[in-house]
Parts: C-alpha cells; structure tokens; sequence
C-alpha cells in the first residue's frame, strides 16, 4: 500500500486559558491591585506560553487529545464536529501554524491550506499587486504566479478591474480573486476551512466543482465544515471530532448520521436552562425555563429540523407560585441576527394560567418555512395581571436547518437570497383579451 | 535518521532517492512539539525570498501611496531633522561639530540614524501587526522582521541623494574609506535586525514592549553621537577617555555614525575601535535573537 499523504498520531494540543479575575470590594482593594497589576500580568501573559509540569489544573485546556488518523493521496475526507470540538486546532496543526503539545503529524508533498481566502490582501494595492502578495503568502514563487497570471484572472471573473485598488472591490470580488488564486496553487494535499460558506451560490458551486476537480487528478484533499451538504456531496469519508478527540469516522453518509444522532443525545443532557446565570436572563423569577429544544415529525428531538416539514419547540419551565395569565412566546433570530418571525400568544389572543410546578408549552410549526441556515431562538413568559416579566433568554435554542422538502422539488432557495420560503403559486395564460382582462 | 527527525521540528527533509519529480521524491513534512534551541532554517528563508520582495514591494507601496509628496516625505523627514537640530543644537547651544558645517555634521548622523530607528519600531512592531496573516499561513515567521530592513534602504536611498547634493554644496570630498560604506550599512542592517530578532517575538506576547521601544527610541538617539560629535567626551572628560569610549563602541550605533563622518566627510580618521566593538555586539544580539526567535516561534499563533 502506498505511504499515506497524511499520518497523524496521539496529537494534541493544549492552551491555557484566562483564569477568572479577582473582584475587589473596597476602593483599597482596587487600588491595592493597581499597583500589583504589572505583576500579575506578567505572570498571566507568562502563563500563556509557558507551562509547568502540574498539567492537570483547571485553566489549562486539550482542544485535542490523542488524534491519530491516515489519510490517502487522492482521498477527499471531511472533519465536522461542533463549535469547539477541536476542528480548527487540528486544521491549525495541520496547516503549521501552531504546533503540537504531544504526537507528531506527516505530511507527504507541498500543503496549502485555506483557513481564509485573500490572506494579506492589502486594501490600497491593486487586484494586480495583491495576487503576487498573496500568491506569495501561498508558497508561490513570483515567476509561478505570473505564469498563471492569466488564468487566475479568467477563473475570478475580476476582469477589467484588475489594476484598480481593492478597496474599490465588493466583498464578493475580493473572495473570488482570493479564491482563484488559491485554487491555482497545485498543492499535493489541499486543506480547507469553510471558506465556502462565502460567495454567492454560482460561485460557490465553482468552487465546489474546483475542488472537485483537485480530488480527480489525485491530490487529498481534507474539509471541514459545519454544512453537512457540501461535506456529504465532496467528501467520501468523514471524521466526527468532539472535545477534542475523533468520536466516529467512516463513509461520509453514515458519519454524518452519526453526527446529527450524537448532537441529539448532547442536547438532551445539555441544554439545562436551568443552570444559566441569573445574569444573563431577564424577568423577576417566579417562573425559570428549565429546558428548550426542538421536536421533529416522528417525535425526536432535533438540532436539524427539515423545511417543510412539522416541527414543535418545546418549552419547559418551573414556576415558582400560582401565575394565572402568563403568555409566552419565541422570537427566531437567523445566523445575521435579523429578527425571521415572532411566534406570539397574543397573536392567538389566549394565554395559559399556571400552577405552582413544572410544566411544559408546546408551540407547534406546521410547515417549516426557513431556508437551510443556522438559528437562534429566543424565549419569554411574561404575567400578564401585573405586567412582570417572568423570564427571558436571550439564546435559549440553536438549531440549522440543513434540508428541505418545502416546496416537494429539488431547489429551496439559499439563505442569501431569501430570508423565509413562503408558499406560492403560478399561472400562465396566453393570448390576453383586453376585454375580459380583470379591471 | 532517528536524530535527525528528533531534531527536525516542523522542518522539511528531503526524501532519500531525491527525483524531484517523482511522487516517492515528494518531499516530507513532519511537525512535532518543539525541543530545545534550535538555529533559524535559512534554507527555507531563502526558498521564500519571493515572499520577502513582494512583501518589501508592499511596504515601500503602501507607505508612499495616496500622498501628495509621495517619495518626497523619504527627504522631508531627515531634512527637517537636520534644520531643527541645526538651529537649536549647532546655533543656539554651540555644540561643535568636528570643523565641517553643522547641518552636514548632523544629516550624515541622521541618515544612519532614520534607517536605525525606523527599522528598529518596524520590525517591532513586524508580529503584532501581521498577526492577521501569519495566524493564517504557514510561512518562515522570520521572514516578517526581515521586510522592514528591506523597505527602509528604499528611504535610506533617496535620503542618500541630498546627501549627495549638500555634499556638493558645501564643496565636501569624500575620503577613500568611502568604499567601506557597504560594511558599515551592514553593520546597521545587523544591528537593526538582531534587535529586531528579540523585539518582535517580546511584543507580540507582551504589548508593552511597542510602547517602551517607541520611547526608547528617542532616548538612543541622543546616547548615539547624532547631533554631538564623540570627540566630545574626549573635551569632557579626558582622564577617563580612553576606557569611555571602548564601552561606548559596545553601542554598534556608535561606530556606524561616526563611521559615516568619517568616511564621507574626513572630520576624524576610520573609528575602528568604535566599529570592532560595534560588530560584536550585533553579532551576539543577531545571533541570540535567531535562537530566541526560533524558541519563540512556535508560541506566535497561540499567544497573538
């Protein structure tokens, strides 16, 4: 068998995190800390790249643990997992830019990786300029660039605009010149971030056909992303990291499964609302939500609702004393943090009186209207006799919707170009007769 | 091979048959935790000299463009300089000027000079304010002290050219040690880059030192014989002449300057002690500064 174009083994990494700062009572005390800040600072700026051998206090943190993996030339595989499972410091690892605390990583001909697209692109520098800057910053020679000069241009689409400054581009001309460039760099093993989550869908699908394309003529290419769609449609194997370890790996459908399967039971242990700080939430108290999540068709708890398809977000809550006339209601936020929709009882004119306990509210979606993207929900209860808020989360609930089977065809339209689906209808009538035309 | 790949952290090993174009050939890259204290990889440095141009074309473009003067700020800057100093230090305050003009005396010290401090807050400040890139990309980090020393000679050229022209002016001769001014720019570019070396990877994990270096800076200036001849110390403080000024050279900017002085304008002959104890000193602060940058190297995208 050939010799792997990646081999990693009992990787890890560990950082230091910020210890929490000490609060001061009294003025003295403040002033006190003024005066010894500089030593205190210096001792937490030291920490932070200096480690002694007690390896197991509490500031310090393995944002990966004991990875061990071969990938293949030519093999597209993806690494998904959550915010936080370690996917960007194995991509950082791999790409060189941090080093590992523990094992050792091989890698078997010229990597590029693309954690970002138009890396030191400089603003006042024209499209020109910028594609040997940041060819350059690639591991390009300046001849190589110049040689595909041309090239790089033709597959940007820049055109014309080529010797004006950047600062002059849209945001969407800037990517893809960033893009082209990179995609002309040849490497034997290809690393990317979600630098595809950018760009308009034409483009992305360039990219994607791209990428698509490095695979086919033998070079690896390794993925990670948050979308299962472009994992599942590019790569053929997949890794599931969480807490900063490989959980589960196989073929890329399967992975995926697993994935969405996992972060259901994660949720049903985590998502305890009981247990955020009274900081961060609003209202008197007499009511606390204890719980928030997402029910699809069958009944199961999701992270990954289908549009089109039923959903209900279930509340739970724990009142503290008899509450008649309390409304509830939910407001879904997307990934831009623009306001979709409020799901109101008021719209509905009716409220719930509530008995001192638990108890559960279900707000049923009969037919999902959301384009694929992330969301955030937040939730309210508020007692209607007195006018007190009772409690509020800003962030209660995340989910991504990540299929469709709203409109029953193949095309829903993207998070970019729609903010809801709405039902609709066509007609088409030919030869208009002015005379029985509607007036 | 054992040692070898122990030592190698993240360095890249030619494979054994050495066809560069055949895929077994392909080169091997292996990354592992850093061990101890290593020299900087110049080999690679060299592979990204690409890099390093473009970088350099980038400074020297950004720092000019959208100005009215454009270039004209690279001889604003040190001809104002001399005026002021000129004014206040050869007129006012009578400082002498080892018999040629003053603003002569003090533009040939203020052309070193400018390229010194100018290199010394760039590459400073070269980490910190790069962070955007090199927390992206893999590259040798080194490369990024480096650009400032590059896009500085630009500056230090043009600089050059009203030397010239006061030379002119003022009917000065240069003396045949002229032909030694490459080695002393050598010795600036040195000077600059080992405490560079140190600087970047200090401020990049203590912001702090940003800030000490920009007032320190002013500090060097007068302890550097710019507006002040060295033979000064010798009218100051004849007894002790002797031992002072063997310590002063240990101040590489000490040597450079008057170095200058004398090759081009023959106010005192070749400081040669001056400039031995200078290229010393940047010797072992360029040699250390490798070796704490290389340790360092690994911490920069953790801590930036």
């Amino acid at each position: 068998m050939a010799r792997p174009a990646i081999r990693v083994e009992n990787l890890g990494k560990r950082y230091r995190i910020g210890v929490e700062e000490e609060q001061h009572e009294t003025l003295l005390g403040a002033m006190g800390s003024w005066f010894t800040a500089p030593i205190s600072n210096y001792r937490r700026l030291r920490d932070l790249s200096h480690f002694e051998d007690d390896e197991n206090r509490d500031d310090v943190l393995w944002a990966l643990r004991d990875v061990s993996f071969e990938i293949h030339p030519g093999e597209v595989v993806g690494f998904i997992g959550r915010n936080g499972a370690g996917k960007s410091t194995l991509l950082k690892l791999l790409s060189r830019i941090a080093y590992p605390t523990t094992g050792h990583i091989e890698l078997v001909g010229r990597v590029s990786s693309l954690l970002e697209v138009g890396t030191g692109f400089h603003q006042e520098l024209t499209g020109r300029e910028n594609v040997f800057l940041n060819g350059t910053i690639l591991g390009m020679t300046k001849a190589e660039v110049a040689s595909k000069f041309d090239e790089i241009v033709e597959f940007s689409g820049v055109g014309k605009f080529i010797d004006t400054p950047v600062k002059r581009y849209s945001s969407g001309m800037k990517v893809r010149l960033g893009f082209a460039v990179a995609a002309h760099l040849e490497p034997d093993i290809l690393i990317v971030d979600e630098v595809l989550a950018v760009g308009d869908i034409a483009f992305k699908k360039k990219c994607l056909g791209k990428m698509d394309e490095v695979s086919k003529s033998g070079r690896t290419v390794l993925y990670v992303s948050h979308e299962m769609s472009t994992v599942t449609n590019l790569c053929q194997r997949a890794y599931v990291l969480s807490g900063g370890q490989i959980v589960h790996q196989g073929p890329v459908q399967e992975a995926v499964e697993w994935y969405l399967d996992d972060m259901e039971v994660l949720d049903r242990d985590n998502l305890r609302l009981d247990e955020v700080d009274e900081n961060e939430r609003g209202g008197d108290g007499r009511l606390r939500f204890t719980s928030a999540y997402l029910v699809d068709r069958r009944g199961r708890h999701t992270h990954a609702p289908t549009a089109g398809e039923p959903v209900e977000v279930v509340l739970e809550y724990e009142a503290q004393e008899d509450l008649p006339r309390v409304m509830f209601w939910l407001r879904i936020d997307n990934h831009l943090n623009v306001p979709v929709s409020v799901l109101h009882m008021r719209s509905h004119e009716t409220y719930y009186d509530i008995q001192k306990g638990t108890g559960r509210v279900r707000c049923r979606i009969p037919n999902l209207p959301l384009p694929n993207g992330a969301y955030q929900i937040k939730i309210k209860a508020k007692d209607y006799v007195q006018g007190h808020m009772l409690d509020a989360l800003e962030s209660a609930l995340e989910f991504e919707v990540s299929a469709s089977t709203f409109f029953g065809s193949d095309y829903t339209p993207d998070i970019n170009h729609s903010t809801v689906l709405m039902e609709h209808g066509w007609t088409h009538e030919e030869h208009i007769d002015a005379s029985v035309s509607p007036s | 091979m054992q040692a070898e790949q122990r030592e190698a952290t993240a360095t890249v090993l030619p494979s054994a048959n050495g066809h560069a174009s055949s895929p077994e050939a392909r080169r091997l890259v292996r990354i592992e935790p850093p061990t101890g204290w290593q020299f900087v990889n110049w080999r690679e440095v060299l592979e990204y000299k690409d890099l390093l141009q473009t970088q350099v074309h980038r400074g020297v473009t950004v720092a000019y463009k959208q100005t009215v003067l454009g270039f004209g700020w690279a001889i604003i800057g040190p001809v104002f300089s001399m005026i002021v100093f000129t004014v206040i230090f050869g007129n006012l305050a009578n400082v002498p000027s080892d018999g040629v003009p003053y603003a002569l005396f003090s533009y040939t010290a203020l052309l070193p000079w400018q390229y010194f401090s100018g290199a010394l807050s760039g590459t400073t400040n070269s980490l910190v304010s790069n962070r955007n890139i090199f927390t992206k990309v893999y590259f040798p980090r080194l490369i990024l002290p480096l650009v400032p020393l590059g896009t500085g000679l630009v500056g230090f050229g043009i600089s050059f050219g009203v030397l010239v022209v006061l030379m002119i002016w003022y009917a000065v001769v240069p003396t045949v040690w002229v032909v030694f001014l490459p080695v002393l720019i050598f010795i600036l570019m040195l000077t600059a880059l080992g405490s560079g070396l140190w600087l970047s990877s200090l401020a990049l994990q203590y912001r702090d030192v940003g800030r000490i270096v920009g007032m320190a800076s002013r500090l060097l200036m007068y302890a550097a014989p710019v507006v002040w001849p060295v033979s000064l110390i010798a009218e100051k403080l004849p007894e002790h002449y002797e031992t002072i000024r063997i310590f002063y050279g240990l101040y590489p900017m000490a040597g450079v300057i008057e170095g200058f002085r004398a090759a081009l304008l023959g106010t005192v002959p070749m400081p040669w002690d001056l400039i031995g104890m200078g290229t010393i000193t940047a010797l072992v602060l360029t040699i250390t500064g490798a070796f704490y940058f290389r340790r360092t190297e690994h911490l920069f995208a953790d801590v930036a």
